[in-house]
């Protein structure tokens, strides 16, 4: 018999499949689709967007791994997945150098200055989508109607702006949101074209059905935790539909707040972070129906048409809070000890009640 | 249409995971019988509790059943001769714990043909409650499923807990093993018989046998046996691990919860593994102790895998010679390969709660081999497997940091069981089980 070469382990000896890069291989898988149609969609514009956020997130990565002399951590692909994310929350026409700055602040403040993947306080294609708000608003609020016929052969005028300069007009192309033409027009745009994404908008938001089909391939295959969306568009959904009941006139139908804008992507892709949302069971529920609920309430009363990308940095700024006040109770310890003193107190309290007709009489006897 | 009906009707308690079962290689075949090692070795504590009292002297000659060393003490058990033979020495030997303890050595007579000559036969109708857990201490019993602990102080209940129901633990919830599983089919008559003397013992009025859906043929033998008004009952239960840990089966059967740092006598029940007793079934009437036990011996590293009833004390070495093996580097897991743990040294022998040998050769995980650890991303999975639903994804970023006290104080580390399943689904390969270990024996040293 051949020696044994005998090694040393501690349980457990087996391993579920699944790592880190399987889960974000296949969040770049999802996220493919949604590209092909905005390129489609948009044209050659799209396409340098998607491009010029993607290798920025990645050369900042990269660039912060050296300085810091950290392990390359590109492998994770969590960089990658954070400049298609940015690139899909942008207008078509967004200038490529304002992009690029966003794609940097948002890598470099909303993730590397945190430690790193599994660190940031904050969705950093959010964060970078927030500092493009702040420091561009003239052109984060331009947007471009799909389908120009030149749209393969030609970028949109402002793309390639030199960089510190004022992006021409592209007064040629503009139109407004579905979100836009509800709040500042009073229009509703037809369902199909929310579905299929015949509408103006950022470059990846504009299909509901495919960004669903999209995202429910991760929830099938359990890549993301599917609580997150259904909370977001549930909560989401009930906010609309109270405001809808109280008055069907004025406010919009539920079913236009779930389709239109960056909700089906924000609740699929960029609420569905799990780094920067509550790891609790209930802490995910409530996370998530807060993003919905603060989304509805920015679309119907704030300033700005759309509010998903304040409320899900919102929601990442409460969720420590939320997961200090979800923990789970572990097998076996009572429930927490207030809950029981009031409860006990209740019973204390009801009883006397019931037992006082007899008492006295016993007592006289 | 069997099977989905009785996953409808199977229990189980929240959470867990599902490895692959692995069982199909074991599970067809009956239980079978090895020769019998040259050299026996049987360490004085093979239990939980205090080490046995040596009754032999060296050159000694001992048969095949005669006890060879008596209870020190209440926490403590007997032990019996594996074989007929010479005593060659009370010495230090190696361990599956590491460190070296007393065993006794015995030099198997080769010549004999190793008939049990020990024991005298008595009515176990007429043994009184104490009389039963007299017996089963002196019959050397101890939790066969793993935990080794002394069977008699599980049916010796403090007073003033009455016990309303035993657990019957069929579960066997670990991969690869399926030891318990022959047991209920080849040996059901002695394993019900063995349920009625605890039950007696107890004075529980009823007895649940939980088996995990996946021996389903397990199940269709022990309700043969059973007359439809018999206080014991058969409850199928969800296939999941860990689905026979003692608390969570609890969880499952009966929607009752031990309380935490308690034990399960504290609401009403007590668990027995059916190993455990279908021995005691077979020994008590014999007035015998426990000699061998039923062992599965699988994995992928092994030529002839198996359940064999092997003798307590036969050396690893001489099991796998017998059922030959494959591969160089291995890893020989006693037990099963979620919470069983690695032996470094082939001269440790079968001990009385060995319910498995698993040899893995190199890393045989499902996944590719020695994934990077990566920070963890909150996903969440690990809160979701945990059956004893803690915050393993929170005591691991603490673990980190070294803040054991605070891991105890805010997060109930002590409520881990070291079930293994958070390390099991962790995406960024945390060694989060392996860090808690670490951390509660820190915990435990601060405060000694
Ligand atoms: S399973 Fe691992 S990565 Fe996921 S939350 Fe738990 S510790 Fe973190
Ligand atoms: S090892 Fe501990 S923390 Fe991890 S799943 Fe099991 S009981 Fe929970």
């Amino acid at each position: 018999m051949k020696p044994l070469r005998i090694e040393l382990k501690t349980s457990p000896h087996l391993k579920q499949a699944g790592s880190v890069e399987h889960i974000m291989r296949n969040v770049v898988y999802a996220l493919l689709p949604i590209c092909a149609f905005s390129i489609y969609h948009f044209g050659l514009s799209a396409l340098l967007l998607i491009l010029t956020t993607t290798l920025t997130c990645v050369a900042t990565e990269h660039l912060f791994n050296r300085l810091g002399r950290r392990e390359n951590s590109l492998s994770d692909y969590s960089a990658i997945i954070t400049g298609i994310l940015l690139a899909l929350t942008l207008p078509p026409a967004f200038p490529l150098w304002m992009a690029a700055v966003s794609a940097f602040i948002g890598m470099s403040l909303g993730k590397v200055l945190f430690g790193g993947m599994g660190f940031n306080a904050f969705n950093p294609a959010l964060v970078g989508r927030a500092f493009a708000q702040a420091a561009f608003p003239g052109a984060i609020s331009t947007w471009t109607v799909p389908g120009h016929p030149d749209r393969f052969t030609e970028v949109l005028p402002s793309t390639l702006t030199m960089p510190f300069t004022t992006p021409p007009s592209v007064d040629a192309y503009t139109g407004a949101t579905p979100l836009a033409q509800w709040k500042f027009e009073g229009m509703f745009t037809e369902t199909t074209d929310l579905l299929l994404g015949l509408t103006t908008g950022s470059v990846g938001e504009t299909s509901a059905l495919l960004i669903f089909l999209c995202g429910m391939y991760l929830v099938v295959r359990r890549l993301i935790n599917w609580r997150l969306p259904a909370a977001v568009l549930g909560g989401a959904f009930l906010t609309a539909g109270v405001f809808y009941l109280l008055d069907p006139a004025y406010y919009p139908s539920p079913w236009f707040v779930l389709l239109s804008g960056g909700l089906m992507l924000g609740a699929f892709f960029m609420a569905s972070d799990m780094v920067a949302s509550p790891v609790t069971p209930w802490g995910v529920w409530i996370y998530g129906l807060l993003i919905g609920f603060l989304t509805v309430i920015i679309r119907l009363f704030g300033g700005l048409p759309e509010g998903i990308m304040y409320a899900i940095l919102l929601g990442n700024a409460a969720s420590p809070l939320i997961d200090h006040l979800t923990q789970p109770r572990p097998y076996g310890k009572r429930p927490p000890p207030r809950l029981r003193d009031a409860l006990s107190a209740l019973r204390q309290r009801l009883k006397p009640k019931d037992r006082r007709p007899a008492a006295p009489g016993k007592e006289g006897a | 249409m069997t099977r989905l009906f009785s996953f409808l009707s199977s229990l189980t308690f929240p959470h867990g995971v599902h490895p692959p079962e692995f069982k199909e290689a074991t599970r067809d075949q009956a239980i079978r019988r090895l020769p019998f090692a040259p050299r026996m070795i049987i360490p004085l504590q093979q239990h939980f509790g205090e080490p046995a009292i040596p009754l032999v002297r060296p050159q000694q000659e001992v048969v095949r059943g005669q006890p060879i060393a008596v209870a020190n003490g209440d926490l403590s058990v007997a032990m019996h001769a594996p074989v007929t033979g010479t005593v060659e020495g009370i010495q230090l030997m190696p361990t599956a714990r590491g460190p070296k303890s007393e065993a006794i050595v015995i030099r198997t007579l080769a010549a004999d043909s190793q008939v049990v000559r020990w024991g005298t036969p008595r009515d176990v109708n007429s043994l009184s409650s104490a009389g039963i857990i007299q017996a089963v201490q002196a019959a050397g019993l101890v939790g066969l499923g793993g935990a080794a602990f002394p069977t008699h102080k599980k049916l010796e209940v403090p007073a003033g807990h009455p016990i309303d129901t035993l657990v019957v633990n069929g579960c066997e919830c670990e991969p690869y093993l399926t030891a318990d599983h022959r047991i209920m089919l080849e040996h059901t008559a002695t394993l019900l018989l063995g349920i009625r003397l605890a039950m007696r013992a107890l004075k529980a009025q009823r007895a649940v046998i939980g088996v995990e859906d996946n021996k389903l043929d397990a199940v269709a033998a022990l309700r043969a046996c059973l007359s439809p008004h018999d206080p014991i009952s058969v409850q199928t239960v969800r296939t999941k691990y860990p689905q026979g840990s003692e608390k969570l089966l609890i969880k499952a059967l009966l929607k009752r919860e031990v309380p935490s740092g308690g034990y399960p006598y504290q609401i009403g029940v007590v668990v027995n593994n059916v190993s455990t007793l279908s021995q005691m079934g077979e020994l008590l009437p014999n007035g015998q102790g426990i000699i061998e036990r039923v062992v599965t011996v699988a994995g992928p590293g092994v030529k002839k895998p198996g359940n064999y009833r092997v003798p307590i004390g036969t050396p690893l070495r001489y099991l796998l010679e017998q059922v030959g093996y494959a591969g160089d580097a291995s890893h020989i897991i006693l037990g099963g390969p979620m919470m069983g743990n690695t032996v470094a040294s082939l001269d440790v022998p079968v001990t009385k709660g060995v319910s498995g040998v698993i040899v893995l050769p190199e890393l045989a995980t499902q996944s590719k081999p020695a994934g990077k650890t990566h920070p963890c991303i909150r996903c969440g999975r690990c809160l979701e497997a945990c059956p004893v639903n803690l915050n393993p994804c929170e005591l691991g970023r603490l673990a980190v940091k070294r803040e054991y006290a605070m891991m105890q104080a805010r997060f109930h580390l002590h409520d881990c069981f070291e079930c293994g399943c958070c390390s099991y689904v962790c995406p960024s390969n945390i060694p989060l089980v392996q860090y808690f270990r670490i951390a509660k024996s820190v915990n435990r040293e601060r405060l000694l």
